[in-house]
């Protein structure tokens, strides 16, 4: 099935000259994009539906021989196109901080504990509905420097691929009522208010589980609409 | 007449595209986790040893609009195979999808195939090349880009290329080295910066 890509939507994006992210200031190219044919090398990507993603790498819990600490939740939503409709057998890959808000990686000097029973990092394929769910802890917030007393609201990373060139994307979950979203500079890049909103999860009682888990419910919308055949132009 | 009636949506489902936001700095033991011994998605070797094809390697740098080096970015490339196919069935050992973490000094490099020729948008076709994403702390929404080949003769019938001011073009295009690898430096700011793409 071949899907037509409308730039409107790409309109929800930052800018990447968003000069408050104190990063961008050296690495958001200055000169004009150039519109971009969409060729094949565009509506084509690869395809990880046989990647070998096991059920355990969507619980991010139950990687390491304890549990780790923190509130244990379930992130769970749907994979859509611009038309609503779900993107089956995609892949998201996400990562986070643990409880404390520390990320494993090498260079994060947070004064934060790191966590012998979490990495943070997973992985899941979309079912036939588009449906993905992940298991695992609240992220914390943390400091960075960005600016006088700067902190990062509580996200995770969410990597995805859909269908082609145009559809990859990677972006950030937040979650809801989050004090620190007034003075984050990367989540308010995204200027448009209903855009931003999209970045933030919905908690759902539907999606907790009783005695265990908090659940929040994240819909990923990603480029491209289902193409339908143009009708012949024709006079009344 | 007939008068076509809409409800307003008021509370209905938002199908406007998720925005982007940057990878961060922290993204490699999820993405690129080699050095934490997690599972690869895709590395910088792009054909497995059967697959058919001429031998390239490309190596470069990415660099910041001070020409620093940029030491936490993640480059991917999406590619044909050697016929100019995409995601062809049958052809094991090969995806067209690389991924790099670059080094702390910027550096990155893809050992894979010199893709074929690509169908363009109107019939004609495209030089050989490769498509780029770039994705870093401090770059809010992927970079796209491009990189064609040094020694293609087709390059000047290619209807992108065509489209980029003649001056900048060269951003674009990887130069072979004595060695015959192929450099492509990023630079994501400045005088040279690189041609980036509203794909």
């Amino acid at each position: 099935m071949s899907l037509i890509y409308p730039r409107d939507g790409l309109k929800a994006h930052p800018l990447n000259a968003s000069p408050a992210y104190g990063s961008t200031q050296k690495r958001a190219p200055l000169k004009p994009l150039i519109l971009l044919p969409h060729t094949l090398s565009e509506t084509t990507g690869p395809v990880f539906g046989d990647v070998g993603v096991t059920a355990g790498d969507a619980d991010l819990t139950r990687q390491h021989g304890g549990e780790p600490l923190g509130e244990r939740i379930i992130v769970s939503g749907r994979v859509l196109d611009e038309d609503g409709r779900p993107v089956p057998h995609t892949l998201v890959e996400i990562w986070q901080a643990n409880a404390g808000g520390r990320y494993v990686h090498v260079r994060d000097q947070h004064p934060a504990p790191l966590d012998p029973n979490f990495t943070g990092a997973g992985r899941a394929l979309t079912d036939a509905d588009g449906r993905y769910r992940f298991v695992t802890v609240k992220p914390g917030a943390y400091p960075w420097r960005n600016h006088h007393n700067a902190w990062r609201p509580a996200h995770i990373h969410f990597s995805l691929f859909g269908p082609s060139f145009l559809s990859r994307v990677i972006t950030q979950m937040y979650f809801p009522g989050d004090p620190l979203f007034k003075y984050d500079p990367i989540f308010q890049s995204v200027t448009d208010e209903r855009a931003r909103e999209r970045l933030v999860s919905r908690f759902d009682l539907g999606t907790t589980e009783p005695e265990w888990a908090l659940g929040y419910q994240f819909d990923i919308v990603l480029r491209g609409r289902h193409a339908t055949p143009l009708e012949e132009p024709h006079d009344h | 007449m007939t008068i076509e009636t809409q409800a307003p949506r008021a509370t209905g489902p938002d199908f406007g595209i998720t925005p982007s936001q940057t990878i961060g700095p922290f993204f490699a033991y999820a993405l690129t986790p080699r050095a934490y011994g997690g599972p690869e998605l895709a590395t910088e070797q792009v054909a497995g040893d059967g697959v058919e094809g001429e031998r390239i390697r490309i190596e470069g740098v990415v660099y910041d609009g001070d020409g620093v080096p940029v030491g936490d970015a993640m480059i991917e490339i999406w590619q044909a195979d050697a016929q100019g196919r995409f995601n062809a069935a049958g052809n094991a050992g090969f995806t067209g999808f690389g991924r790099a973490e670059v080094t702390a000094e910027g550096a990155f490099h893809f050992d894979t195939i010199r893709p074929g020729a690509v169908a363009g948008s109107d019939g004609s076709f495209q030089a050989p090349h490769l498509s780029v994403s770039v994705f870093a702390r401090g770059i809010l929404v992927r970079l796209a880009t491009r990189i064609y080949l040094s020694d293609e003769p087709t390059n000047a019938e290619d209807p992108v290329l065509a489209l980029v001011p003649a001056d900048r073009r060269d951003t674009l295009i990887a130069q072979r080295d004595d060695g015959g690898i192929f450099r492509f430096d990023i630079r994501l700011q400045g005088e040279s910066e690189t041609v980036f793409f509203e794909a």
